[in-house]
């Protein structure tokens, strides 16, 4: 039998520094992996911490790790060429085909971009898969914005809202939060549309019901939970939200049954 | 197939099996209790059966001889992991009729809840469970109301009956030490009713969040987690790394059993928790017992043991909540 709590050590390729607090890893690994999953990143003497995938290249996965906690302060000191220890993926991430010749809306708040940067560099590389894909970005500030130069790339092909919740006078980007923006979609065909809203609980909340206000039923919304999956295995129990394990069963739940899901 | 034997014949039996198995049973430790010249049962390796306590129920329940409060998961250095070796030799746990009821959500969670779980596989599976009757209602218990009063799974059943002995045997592989003993009929001692009852609420409505019982009980809750440490259907663990002090290169991980009634079950990192006040982990516990467990897996999770009424420092009575709750919905729903 598979021991899964035994993690492999995984070579760090590359360091992207987004702002002071986040910068992307990207590491060695050879194997399945879908935008949405997580892996348990470790340090032996500080623990782990799972972290959800923000790119997936041939042999490489990236990992977009906000310097918040024990376990990532840690990962920050340790640089190229170094190893970290890894276990995953786990969960069952973002299934593409729900979002393939439809018109999608993706709305992400600050690192809640991560989890989805998979989805969006699909649809930003095979613009025909969907009929229309638009991506809506919240940051709190100029300084904040994550995944600059992929913002660059992903305006190329699809419609892309960078904005931010504050700027200093003479900012010349949207300002304002995600919320602002959703009144002004349009769509061919309602029914057509699919949305993907990941971010801080108050603001997937508030996004979801501006997207509602839109006529869009609750089975074309999907959003992506983030607890403390301290196992990622469905055994701890500290991800468990009513009957679902976090980790099993999510982090990406269509609407339908994240509304229904409580703490 | 049951049996009659002499105390002396079965002793013998007795000392040949812990020459093979590691056995474990409730064993009343003098003074050992939290507070002074108090006792406490708990599960011990016992080589005879004098050791056991056949009477009372024990304190704390025998899960920790199926996955121990700490343990480690793995040895590492900067750039290996090493795993420690299974045990050798199986293991033997004595239980009563709820405990073996206990065995099966423990395997729900560690088997079949998604992965398997490696450290969990590979002592349950050379883990034998001996039945131990019930003299009567046990105090707090109610193993009846849930339906755990009486089972069919166990590999033997022992009781002791001042110079006799009786066992029925399920598993094969013991049969050839009984059969020249007298067969006889041996029906396991079974408690059928129970001084305490419990009604388990059904079609809880989604407004169960907002009653103002989880309020009430988790006002007078201390969140010392004895509830969850004591219950042997309670599975949570947290993961933790330790480095050695003469040597911070090397260290190791382990899972220490965790509490969702203490501060930090559902931090995450940057500081938000998901359940910051007591009376919302009070209606996660108790929910998880009587609802949401079932929802997943088809049957209720709690056993009906009484732990955790008996251990709470707070005399917060699990039973009462749900006997409450009970009242409160399935009356409504009769209307």
């Amino acid at each position: 039998m598979k021991n899964e709590y035994l993690p492999f050590l995984s070579e760090i390729k590359e360091v992207i520094k987004h702002t002071d607090l986040e910068y992307t890893f990207r590491m060695t690994y050879a194997g399945d992996v879908k935008p949405g999953q997580f892996f348990e990143i470790s340090i032996p003497k500080f623990g782990e911490a799972p972290i959800s995938v923000s790119g997936i290249a041939d042999g490489l996965v990236d990992f977009t790790i906000r310097r918040v906690g024990k376990v990532t302060d840690e990962v920050f000191e340790n640089y190229v060429g170094d190893k970290l220890f890894i276990r995953g993926p786990y969960g069952n991430g973002f299934d593409i085909d729900n979002y393939r010749n439809k018109e999608l809306v993706i709305i992400g708040g600050g690192t809640g971009v991560s989890p989805m940067r998979g989805v969006i560099d699909h649809f930003a590389k095979h613009p025909d898969e969907a009929i229309s894909t638009t991506l809506i970005a919240g940051f709190k500030s100029p300084e904040d914005v994550l995944f600059k130069a992929d913002f660059e790339e992903w305006k190329k092909t699809i419609n892309v809202i960078k904005t931010v919740d504050n700027a200093p006078e003479g900012y010349d980007g949207p300002v304002g939060m995600v919320t602002k923006y959703i009144p002004d979609l349009k769509f061919k065909n309602p029914a057509d549309a699919v949305f993907i809203c990941v971010g801080p609980p108050v603001m997937i909340k508030f996004t979801i019901m501006e997207i509602q206000k839109l006529g869009i039923r609750d089975e074309q919304i999907w959003t992506s939970y983030e607890r403390k999956m301290c196992c990622g295995l469905g055994k701890c129990g500290h991800c468990k939200m009513d009957d679902k394990y976090v980790c099993l069963d999510g982090p990406v739940f269509n609407y339908t049954e994240a509304k229904e899901i409580f703490d | 197939m049951g049996y009659e034997l002499s105390r002396s014949q079965m002793d013998e039996i007795f000392s040949k099996l812990s020459s093979h198995y590691d056995v474990y049973a409730p064993v009343l430790k003098k003074g050992e209790g939290t507070f002074s010249d108090i006792d406490v049962i708990r599960y011990d390796r016992v080589h005879s059966l004098d050791e056991i306590e056949w009477e009372k129920r024990s304190d704390y329940s025998f899960k920790e001889v199926l996955f121990p409060v700490n343990e480690t998961l793995f040895y590492f250095t900067e750039d290996e992991t090493t795993v420690p070796k299974a045990p050798e030799k199986g293991r033997i746990i004595f239980l009563r009729s709820c405990d073996i009821h206990a065995v099966k959500r423990l395997d729900q969670i560690y088997l079949k809840n998604g992965f398997e779980d490696f450290y969990y596989a590979r002592i349950r599976e050379k883990t034998l469970f001996f039945l131990m009757g019930c003299p009567g209602d046990c105090d707090g218990g109610f193993c009846a109301s849930m339906g755990t009063n009486t089972t069919n799974d166990y590999d033997m059943y022992i009781k002791l009956a001042g110079d006799k002995v009786y066992t029925d045997i399920k598993n094969p592989q013991f049969t050839q030490c009984f059969d020249k003993f007298n067969k006889a009929d041996v029906a396991p001692d079974f408690v059928s009713e129970n001084k305490e009852k419990v009604t388990l609420p059904t079609n809880l409505p989604k407004d169960v969040i907002d009653n103002p019982i989880w309020k009430d009980y988790g006002s007078r809750c201390i969140t010392c987690g004895r509830c969850n440490f004591a219950c042997p259907t309670c599975t949570c663990f947290s993961m933790q790394d330790i480095f050695y002090k003469d040597n911070e290169n090397a260290g190791e991980r382990r899972r220490v059993w965790a509490s969702c009634q203490v501060d930090g079950y559902t931090d995450i990192a940057g500081g938000h928790n998901f359940r910051d006040d007591k009376g919302s982990r009070m209606r996660f516990k108790v929910m998880h017992k009587i609802y949401d467990f079932e929802k997943r897996f088809g049957y209720s999770m709690c056993v009906g043991c009484g732990r955790c009424d008996t251990i709470c420092p707070e005399y917060i009575s699990y039973k009462n909540i749900v006997n409450r709750l009970a009242d409160e919905y399935n009356k409504k729903e009769g209307k």
